[in-house]
């Protein structure tokens, strides 16, 4: 594992997703980046790939909560995942998380 | 006088409701329960969803702390292996021996495993219990293949969870047809049509010979036509025998095909001996369901006390939803009672198979099949439990709705006996007790009536009932918008029009809580605009919309998105129609020409968008808000100019609606239609807002609907001049944007409103509630701050930000893959995808 520099704030929507392409031992992974600037840690990242959905668009999804979860809603069919754990609310299904920061004005990775 | 001993063998779910039903009860009594499996009972009828990643432990019916909390002495992972009926004692497997007073057996049943050769084997499995289901999943890892021998209810529910488990899932059934004890043949056939289109191979008639090694695979099944079928695991479900050999050998009365023989109290051939549930047989029946085992739990509980009850036989209806198929069974599910008459009705379109079975004089329900569809469930149950007269045309009841169909038996027709749950035997008395002691919604009386919390089938109907009475009660049904704001849509419209909020950060701090979710942030997001109308990529407004919005443009299955400029009426240059065929040609789009009489092209790369539209807009067009709950289209028919029957200009009227309205959004989307005649090409009595010429003027039509359940506009106003109209339609649509919930459309919306279509003509008509002018006002500003949302944002850099695959690269997401078939684009399949990406490979 190693930090990424993957872009910088202003490539990022407040209250939404963006995508970023990162390689991962040799292998190019979307990412899907959420900026919600009122939470404490700001940057979000999970695997863009919607293992429901099959097609990758998880950062278009709504942002919120479900009840203490952070979560993207699929803009294909839905179903809720967490933006900690990438785990789906609604069926037995996962995707991938990614630890993301702020680090002044550019969103590092590490992956 | 000592107190009563009572010994319970057997904790399935009967022998607990036996033991819960007599420890609450007021005998007094010592009660001891002895159990076989491992754990304490628990919901057998939900155990397919272990598959689907339940715990096993929230299948539990109850723990050992609860029993000891009631007084109960249980023993777990021991089978009785005697009865002494001399001495009045049990004795267990394991040497543990307890003296009663009565007896009561609730061991259940088996799964039946026919002798078959080979049968023994591992990997040759069954389907009962929860160690049953852990044997399965250790079985089918890693493993391509999976048959269940046994084309019931329970088998098919068991191809179910193989095909959960990844496997290919395969039914074989001796008899010729599928669920042959609830199914006549027509309901037979159409069941198998659907479960083999979901990808489930059946195989009827067939007889297994012998179970041998596999080639390829690690058994092998021979039939009797010499042919043979390959699979990695074997479960059989070819049906149930009861646990009746420690009656056998004390020597209680046992019934020709097995089972421990009852009486009405449900007593044994001891008359210190009771049998309940599924070991018990009555007059030559096995009531194989849980809802019956229940009654004859609670009757020989009665048998203790001064009130004593009886059971006399229970209602085996049944509704299941087997690999997404409904399936329904009432009562005489055949016909097969003297002198009943059908009515079949089959759509081999949409596969669906209903039978209704009425007496000979045509006034009651017999019984009743439905494959396909179990919308009419409830409805003919209600018929047949409470012996409703039948209306006159009895076949309504199970033909698609139509202008002639009875409708559904609401819950205020219901007569107070009605049985609504028959698993917990709750009737609509008790669920109106339940809410006159308090209950104020469904959860609570599910808690306090245990209805809906058996097999779940009637959970629809009590929630119907449940709403009905707290509406009567002029009680509020809970119709929060969600967890973030406790108001319903419409208050949120007024609080935001009154305190004239423009943001939902506003909005939410204000009035709400948490950082909302995909239902409230479009629902806002729909209220700002309707009454601000501000650009939908205004940065505060861009998280709060779909995807569809946020784009503009239709997500499509793989992630690319579709593009739908606007055709006013229809009519259309033939300069416009060859910018759309070069653009789609430059995009390699797929075009295709919609339902709304425009052109759809599909397949645009999200980052492909802007330049596609601003080819489209140099060529005139507007954006057709196709991904919006807004104005869709106001489909025309030719009309006055062309038509030999015309006597209006439909086309001209249908460009002028869709000119005024466009852009203007709301709670759901919108359709409007204009015809020339009453021939009515345009059909716009299927629409929102319809309007049809008259020789002296328009007649207006309102709250139309195709789609899901279609209905037929309702005669709104007629003769109208066009200003009037125009007034009318104003008023009407901002009175719908106030008042309706999300995504409820205009004909739901009117089917819901108290009063009427007589109400609304009055509202807006005679402007009964005053408020016509604003209502005006309003429709005036949304007209007069009308933008093409693509027009601003091509020219807006800011806006258009967004519009890339990739925050940081140009590269174009790979799993979006075309094919071609007649000559366009296609998304590939996953096969095919799989495919190329080989050949990318290699
Ligand atoms: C493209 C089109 C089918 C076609 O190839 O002809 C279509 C396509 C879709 N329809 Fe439709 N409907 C289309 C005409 C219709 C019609 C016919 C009509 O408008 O005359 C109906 C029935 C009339 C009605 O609405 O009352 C229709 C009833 C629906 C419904 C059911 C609505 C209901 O009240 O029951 C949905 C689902 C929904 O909106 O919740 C739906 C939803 C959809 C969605 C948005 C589904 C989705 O979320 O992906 C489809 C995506 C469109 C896209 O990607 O561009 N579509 N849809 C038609 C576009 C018309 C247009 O030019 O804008
Ligand atoms: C997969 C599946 C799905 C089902 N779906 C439905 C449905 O949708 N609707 C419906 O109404 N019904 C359904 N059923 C049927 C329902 O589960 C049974 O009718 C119900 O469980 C019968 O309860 P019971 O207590 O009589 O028997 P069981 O629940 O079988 O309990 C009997 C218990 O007694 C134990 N026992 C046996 N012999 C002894 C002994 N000598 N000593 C000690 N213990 C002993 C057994 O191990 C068992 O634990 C389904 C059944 C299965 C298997
Ligand atoms: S509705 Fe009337 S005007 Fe329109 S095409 Fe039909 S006949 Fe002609
Ligand atoms: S009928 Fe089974 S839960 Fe109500």
């Amino acid at each position: 594992m190693s930090a990424h520099k993957i872009c910088t704030v202003d490539d990022l929507i407040p209250d939404s997703g963006v995508c970023a392409l990162v390689r991962v031992n040799g292998l190019e992974e979307q990412v899907a980046l959420f900026y919600l600037p009122h939470t404490e840690q700001k940057v979000f990242a999970i695997n863009n790939w919607d293992p429901l959905g099959r097609a990758n668009v998880l950062s278009r999804g709504i942002v919120g909560n479900i009840g203490d979860e952070l979560v993207v809603a699929s803009p294909l069919y839905k179903q809720h995942f967490s933006l900690l754990t990438g785990k789906c609310l609604e069926e037995d299904a996962a995707v991938k998380t990614y630890p993301a920061t702020l680090e002044g004005d550019d969103i590092m990775l590490m992956a | 006088m000592s107190k009563l001993k009572v010994v319970v063998v057997g904790n399935g779910m009967v022998g607990h409701h036996y033991v819960e039903t007599l420890a609450k009860s007021d005998v007094d009594a010592d009660i001891c329960v002895i159990g076989g499996e491992t754990r304490p009972a628990y919901d057998r009828v939900h155990l397919s969803e272990v598959f689907d990643g339940k715990d096993p432990s929230d299948l539990g019916l109850t723990t050992r702390e609860y029993y000891e909390g009631l007084g109960v002495d249980a023993h777990f992972g021991d089978f009785v292996a005697k009865i002494d009926r001399e001495s009045k004692k049990v004795v267990t497997e394991g040497g543990q021996e307890f003296d009663y007073d009565k007896l009561v057996l609730a061991t259940g049943s088996y799964p039946f495993v026919p002798p078959i050769p080979g049968h023994d084997q591992a990997h040759c499995l069954a389907y009962r219990t929860i160690d049953d289901l852990a044997e399965i999943k250790a079985s089918a890892k890693g493993k391509k293949v999976g048959v269940v021998v046994g084309g019931g209810l329970l088998g098919l529910e068991c191809a179910n969870a193989l095909k959960n488990l990844g496997l290919e899932a395969h039914v074989v059934e001796f008899a010729p047809g599928l669920m042959g004890v609830q199914l006549d043949d027509g309901g037979s056939q159409m069941l198998r049509r659907k479960i083999e289109a979901l990808g489930v191979q059946v195989h009827t008639s067939k007889a297994t010979e012998k179970i041998t090694q596999g080639d390829t695979h690690r058994l092998k099944m021979e039939f009797a036509d010499e042919t043979e079928l390959e699979t990695d695991m074997i479960v059989f479900s070819a049906g149930i025998r009861p646990y009746d050999q420690l009656a056998r050998d004390a020597d209680l009365k046992v019934g020709e095909r097995g089972g421990i023989e009852i009486d009405y109290q449900c007593k044994t051939s001891d008359e210190n001996i009771f049998a309940v549930g599924e070991c018990a047989v009555l007059g030559n029946f096995i009531y194989g369901l849980v809802a019956p085992g229940y009654r004859m739990a609670e009757a020989a509980v009665s048998q203790l006390t001064s009130d004593k009850t009886s059971f006399t036989g229970a209602d085996m209806s049944t509704k299941l939803k087997l690999l997404g198929v409904d399936v329904g069974s009432i009562g005489d599910s055949k016909g097969n009672s003297d002198g009943a008459l059908g009515f079949v009705f089959s759509d081999e379109r949409e596969d669906v198979y209903k039978r209704l079975n009425v007496s000979a004089d045509g006034k009651k329900v017999l019984g009743a099949t439905l494959v396909g569809d179990c919308d009419d469930y409830d409805t003919l149950l209600q018929y047949y439990l409470n012996e409703i007269d039948l209306p006159e045309n009895p076949e309504s009841l199970i033909l698609p709705a139509s202008d002639g169909a009875v409708p559904a038996l609401g819950a205020d027709a219901l007569p107070m006996t009605a049985s609504i749950c028959s698993c917990h035997n709750v009737s609509k008395g008790d669920i109106v007790e339940a809410i006159d002691g308090g209950c104020t919604t469904v959860a609570d009386v599910k808690g306090c009536t245990k209805a809906a919390t058996g097999c779940g089938g009637c959970a629809a109907l009590l929630k119907n009932v449940v709403d009905f009475e707290l509406g009567a009660r002029g009680l509020e049904v809970n119709t929060d918008i969600c967890e973030h704001f406790k108001h319903t849509r419409q208050d949120l419209f007024t609080i935001v029009q009154s305190t004239q909020i423009k943001s939902f950060d506003e909005l939410i701090d204000k009035h709400g809580s948490g950082s909302g979710c995909d239902i409230c942030k479009p629902a806002v997001a729909s209220i700002l605009a309707s009454l601000w109308n501000e650009h939908v990529l205004e940065s505060d407004l861009v998280p709060l919309q779909d995807t569809n919005d946020t784009f503009m443009a239709n997500m499509q299955k793989d992630g690319t998105y579709s593009v739908v400029p606007r055709v006013p009426g229809g009519e259309i240059l033939p300069d416009q129609l060859i910018v759309l065929g070069e653009v789609a040609k430059r995009y390699s789009l797929y075009s295709k020409i919609t339902g709304g009489q425009r052109v759809d092209l599909f397949g645009a790369r999200m980052n492909d968008l802007p330049e596609i539209w601003s080819a489209l807009i140099d060529a005139g067009f507007e954006t057709g808000h196709a991904y919006a709950k807004a104005l869709r289209t106001v489909k025309s028919c030719v009309g006055s100019t062309w038509c030999r029957y015309g006597v209006q200009d439909s086309v001209g009227q249908a460009i002028d609606l869709e000119n005024r309205y466009k852009g203007l959004r709301t709670p759901h989307k919108l359709k409007m239609g204009v015809s020339g005649c009453t021939r009515e090409c345009a059909e716009a009595q299927s629409k929102d807002v319809g309007v049809i010429a008259t020789e002296s003027g328009w007649n207006l039509y309102v709250c139309g609907n195709g789609g899901m359940k279609p209905r037929h506009a309702d005669l709104f106003a007629t003769d109208l001049d066009t200003p009037t109209m125009i007034k009318y339609i104003d008023r009407f649509l901002m009175f719908y944007v106030r008042t309706a919930d999300r995504l409820q459309r205009t004909s739901t919306w009117l089917e819901n409103l108290e009063g009427g279509l007589e109400y609304l003509q009055d509202v807006i008509i005679n402007d009964s509630l005053g408020i016509a002018s604003e209502l005006e006002k309003q429709m005036q500003h949304v007209v007069d701050t009308y933008q093409c949302e693509w027009k601003t944002a091509i020219n807006d850099q800011d806006k258009l930000k967004r519009f890339r695959q990739f925050v940081n690269s140009d590269k174009e997401d790979e799993a979006v893959l075309f094919v071609e078939e007649r000559g366009q684009i296609r998304p590939a399949t996953d096969a095919e995808k799989k495919r190329t990406q080989f050949k990318a490979v290699s």
